[in-house]
């Protein structure tokens, strides 16, 4: 899906297993409160692994199937790019530092609970991640605002399982074959 | 203990597979394995992981490990970690390769134009389900809207919006 051809396009860069490890480790070691923001941000305006609607396509894919839809993508990047390797490196890389950052914090957890600095500071953190994931929705929303049963799907999906709070499988096992017929048919 | 190895392997290689949505749609079904099949934690440790594993950085499927960890040690955090990762990230890679394969084919193609409107409420709806979770106060609010036109509107590293986030609430300003 992302295969694209050698010297066409000039913008976009094609990882080594190297660094596919090394930007996962990263996205996994600064991922607070969700690591999609940090993913997109990466992926697409940092490094430039993949533009905006590849993006957009590699997490519709991902977030169909069932897993964390970052391991996912990290699975999906790594054998996009090399193979078997990649995946590998690209999976250990996410979850090798926050395995352990999780235990440590396990193990310190004690201590801290019953800090109101630490409460509140969580709380604000809290916060400014539920903000970045508000970004990152309107930023993958955008390309689609001229397109009104895009549109259309979009908010149904988001009134079924946010306001609703309708079962997942269910609800994908309607909405995404409308979604698909729907485009077929009008053809955007 | 290899029975609970196995066990925890076997319960957490099922929650991969089923976790249409990512970690937050097996919560419940995670729960109810770990307190109530297994016996291996009460409620109040259960919601004490979870919150822990949301505060660490990384996927939101950590406490897994935690779990793991908690129950059987070393041995248990390293079964409990490939077992919720491992199957579906096996799957999506032989999913990948067939979704390739179909590169040009026109049903693949409708597949894929139509998927997109389906991830983008999914990610909407996760993004209000998280706003409402976290902003129970006006200053919380706030700092949810702020970051999300600053980020909206800028490249700003998200690191540099999570921190003025967490300095404002260490603050205590407004809570």
């Amino acid at each position: 899906m992302v295969a694209r051809e050698e010297g066409t396009e000039t913008e976009l860069a094609t990882p080594t297993i190297g660094e596919l490890f090394r930007g996962f480790l990263v996205l996994g070691l600064t991922g607070f409160g969700g690591v999609l923001p940090l993913a997109h941000h990466m992926i697409v305006e940092r490094r430039r692994w993949l533009d905006n609607a590849e993006f957009t396509e590699l997490l519709g894919l991902c977030q169909f199937l069932p897993g964390g839809n970052i391991i996912n993508l990290a699975a999906a990047i790594g054998m996009n790019f090399r193979g078997i390797p990649g995946a590998v490196a690209a999976l250990v890389g996410l979850i090798a530092a926050p395995t352990g950052i999780v235990i440590v914090l396990g193990v310190v957890y004690a201590r801290f609970q019953s800090d109101v600095h630490v409460v509140h500071m969580f709380a604000g953190l809290a916060a400014a991640a539920a903000g970045l994931l508000v970004a990152v929705a309107v930023k993958i929303a955008l390309p689609m605002r001229r397109r009104p049963i895009a549109v259309g799907i979009a908010v149904l999906c988001l009134i079924a399982i946010a306001v609703l709070q309708w079962p997942l499988v269910p609800t994908m096992l309607v909405l995404a074959p409308l979604s698909i017929a729907l485009t077929r048919k009008i053809g955007a | 203990m290899n029975a609970t190895l196995t066990a925890l392997a076997v319960m957490f290689s099922q929650l991969s597979l089923i976790a249409f949505g990512g970690g937050n749609t097996i919560l419940p079904e995670m729960h109810r394995q770990v307190t109530e099949v297994h016996h291996w934690l009460t409620d109040a440790d259960f919601a004490a992981l979870f919150a822990l594993a949301q505060a660490a950085p990384g996927p939101n499927m950590m406490v897994a490990p935690l779990i793991g960890w908690h129950v059987a040690g070393l041995a248990g955090m390293l079964v409990s970690t490939v077992a919720i990762f491992g199957p579906s990230s096996i799957l999506t890679a032989i999913a990948l390769r067939l979704w390739r394969r179909f590169k040009d084919n026109p049903w693949r193609r409708a597949v894929q134009a139509g998927l997109v409107p389906v991830s983008v409420g999914l990610v909407a709806a996760s993004a209000l389900l998280i706003v409402r979770a976290a902003d129970r106060t006006w200053i919380l609010v706030a700092i949810s809207a702020g970051v999300a036109l600053v980020a909206t509107r800028t490249r700003l590293h998200p690191l540099w919006l999570l921190a003025a986030g967490a300095v404002i609430g260490w603050s205590g300003f407004g809570q």
